[in-house]
């Protein structure tokens, strides 16, 4: 035979919660009211906090900040969906999942208020310092999943990223060599439509970007990434899979940001305000509410009791943020794990003044 | 030198066993140089790893590994192809440590076959320590002769920080020298006199080493003293030794195959400017590569400091 298809590939889409807060019954994966309740209240908690955040912002109380609003699904639903024992490796648009991952918010805080304690990570919560730099964590993610492999042990690695980051070239690295030795590594693409000022359509030709997994060898799948029972389902089953020795897995979560990429830009100068409200049409919260509604765990008493006390941690982690004192001299002692005798001169001098 | 490297990363890796080896051509052909031969098949694939040909891809593999407990020793064939990970060593590697206030480290150690004079292609002779000396975090390794090349990777070995390890390939097999099999360590951060003298002061690493000893072997029949050192470590760089050799001799030269601008003579030359500023006798002198790319090997000894030109400064500083 002349010609003979040496390659085919398909990518599934998978919503379970419909923008209504339908479920789809044969879909719905039956999870416990207490599960559910959690995932609820840490999304209204994401949500506040990131007002919150925004709001220090301008009043000068916090640095640049990349807002979380519309993504609540993907951060909740993923970090909640890892073992004790994986390890989570988000962007910056994620950091609010280390709190699921047992960090105190005051900490998370700190980053964004400019002082560098705020990745002083406890090692305990394996979660690692959300890369600034675009895409690069990809490659940390399939060294830490071989190290896993190397050393036994039965966890994996997830590794977050946005669709922008899939133009990097370590994004295709990492891919590579994650297929090449099938390490426990979950790509997780939080694809929010928008890097930046550019659109998801202008970043790659591919119809879907979970397609690009195929061509480093493993499969993919694309959720509906406002849907957090999708986005929690297939994230366990994804790591549980990895942890079973099948080797990477890619998810494309199709999500939206909702505000602005970082507070310093201005989404209104490059998109539309028709499309932002198709997507508040969609929003996470909104279904999840109404899917609790129907088992009889949401009503207004519960939204007011889950507000305030969100509002408590909230201002809590702010304050004790905000009394942080922070060491100057800790911009010396830990360049290197002895402090070089250079330095030290260079330390006594810069604070001799 | 390469006999060194082998024989000191097997005898490590029969130590520890969290030590991988990862690299372009690293297993089963033994590395193009031969630095890695043997190790596969002692070691097996899980810990001699052939990654596929990229760069960036091994450096952000080798980080997450170290962050882990495992201890990457990652090879970059050719430095002049080194560009494709440097933003890896520079934003993670380098900053980790710091910007996680000690709770994630990168101890891991990134061999660097360096420098020319073996009649290589184009981007295979680079001298770049330069762009990796500027950035804070980092530590520098260049040994000059098989000796230190062993002790100095079992130090690396054990180094809780990133250390780039220069290896300049025109020593890979230019001379022979007996190295003791048992384990040994040289200091990082500690350069090496190789030779007092009383007339003037010779700083150098790598490559130059070698050259600059025929330099000053003929010096020496001229009657001119000359005190070598070895610097062995650039970052963190022994200025301690220097500024006390310069003390007594009163003049300088700095002797460097990497380009002459920006170079590491010129912060050793601002160095001895600010710190033995009253025991010059003459101006400090740069023996350089010139500020051109490395030319193809046809060119090649056009670029490099040779005795000749070594031997021409000496004497003029000595009798500034």
């Amino acid at each position: 035979m002349p010609i003979e298809r040496v390659f085919q590939g398909t990518i599934d889409h998978l919503q379970i919660l419909d923008k209504d807060g339908n479920v789809d019954t044969n879909l719905e994966p039956k999870l416990p009211n207490e599960l559910l309740d959690k995932m609820y209240r840490l999304m209204v908690l994401g949500r506040l906090w990131d007002k919150k955040c925004i709001a220090l912002q301008r009043t000068g109380r916090m640095y640049t900040y990349p807002p979380l609003e519309g993504q609540e699904a993907v951060t909740v639903g993923a970090t909640l969906a890892l073992g004790n024992e994986d390890w989570f490796i988000p962007s910056y648009r994620e950091s609010f999942g280390y709190y699921i991952r047992g960090l105190p918010l005051d900490i998370i805080n700190l980053g964004w208020m400019g002082v560098e304690e705020g990745l002083k990570l406890d090692k305990k919560a394996k979660s690692f310092p959300y890369a600034i730099p675009i895409g690069t964590q990809h490659t940390h993610a399939t060294g830490v999943a071989y190290a896993l492999k190397l050393k036994g042990e039965r966890s994996a690695v997830l590794v977050c990223g946005g669709d922008g980051s899939t133009s990097e070239g370590d994004f295709h690295d990492a891919l590579n060599f994650a297929g090449v030795f099938q390490v426990p590594c979950v790509f997780l693409i939080v694809n929010n439509q928008w890097a930046i000022s550019v659109p998801r359509k202008s970043q790659t030709k591919s119809e879907t970007i979970a397609q690009k997994a195929l061509g480093y060898g493993f499969k993919a799948i694309q959720v509906d990434g406002n849907d957090i029972l999708a986005v929690y389902n297939t994230v366990k089953e994804a790591l549980e899979n990895a942890r079973s020795g099948s080797g990477p897995f890619l998810i494309e979560a199709v999500t939206y940001r909702i505000g602005a990429h970082t507070t310093a830009d201005d989404p209104k100068k490059y998109r539309s305000e028709e499309e932002v409200n198709f997507w508040r049409d969609r929003d996470p919260i909104k279904r999840l509410k109404v899917y609790l509604a129907k088992k009889g765990v949401w009503n207004e008493d519960y939204e007011a009791k889950v507000n305030a006390e969100a509002v408590k941690i909230i201002d809590d982690a702010v304050q004790k943020a905000e009394t942080y004192k922070q060491e100057p001299k800790n911009m010396f002692n830990f360049l290197y794990a002895k402090m070089t005798k250079d330095l030290e001169n260079q330390m006594k001098e810069c604070f001799e003044a | 030198m390469v006999e060194a490297i082998n024989n000191c990363l097997k005898q490590e890796m029969d130590l520890d066993k969290n030590i991988v080896v990862l690299g372009e051509d690293v297993g089963v052909d033994g590395g193009v140089f031969r630095v890695t031969e043997g190790l596969y098949e002692k070691f097996g694939k899980q810990r001699i790893i052939d990654t596929p040909l990229s760069e960036s891809g091994i450096i952000g593999t080798a980080i997450g590994m170290a962050t882990m407990g495992i201890r990457p020793v990652a090879e970059i064939q050719f430095q002049g192809f080194e560009y494709n990970a440097y933003h890896q060593i520079v934003q993670h590697a380098a900053r980790l440590r710091n910007r996680t206030r000690g709770q994630f480290t990168v101890p891991m150690i990134v061999r660097l076959p360096c420098s020319g004079g073996i009649r290589a292609l184009e981007h295979h002779g680079e001298s770049l320590e330069s762009i990796y000396l500027h950035i804070p975090g980092l530590k520098v390794v260049y040994p000059s002769c098989p000796y230190d090349a062993k002790g100095l990777l079992a130090a690396a070995l054990k180094d809780e920080d990133t250390v780039l390890y220069f290896e300049p390939k025109r020593l890979y097999r230019a001379f022979r020298e007996e190295v003791p099999e048992e384990r040994y360590e040289v200091e990082i951060g500690k350069a090496k006199i190789l030779r007092e003298g009383t007339d003037i002061t010779l700083i150098s690493w790598g490559a130059m080493t070698f050259v600059s000893k025929d330099a000053i072997e003929e010096a020496s029949k001229q009657n001119i003293s000359v005190e070598h050192i070895d610097l062995r470590t650039l970052a963190p760089c022994d200025w301690d030794t220097i500024i006390k050799s310069v003390n007594k001799t009163g003049r300088a030269i700095i002797v460097h195959e990497a380009s002459k601008t920006m170079g590491f003579g010129a912060e050793i030359a601002t160095r001895i400017m600010e710190n033995s500023f009253l025991s010059l006798e003459a101006p400090v002198k740069r023996v350089t590569g010139w500020d051109i790319q490395i030319p193809y090997p046809k060119l090649e000894d056009y670029y490099f400091p040779n005795k000749e030109r070594i031997l021409k400064e000496i004497i003029k500083t000595v009798n500034f």
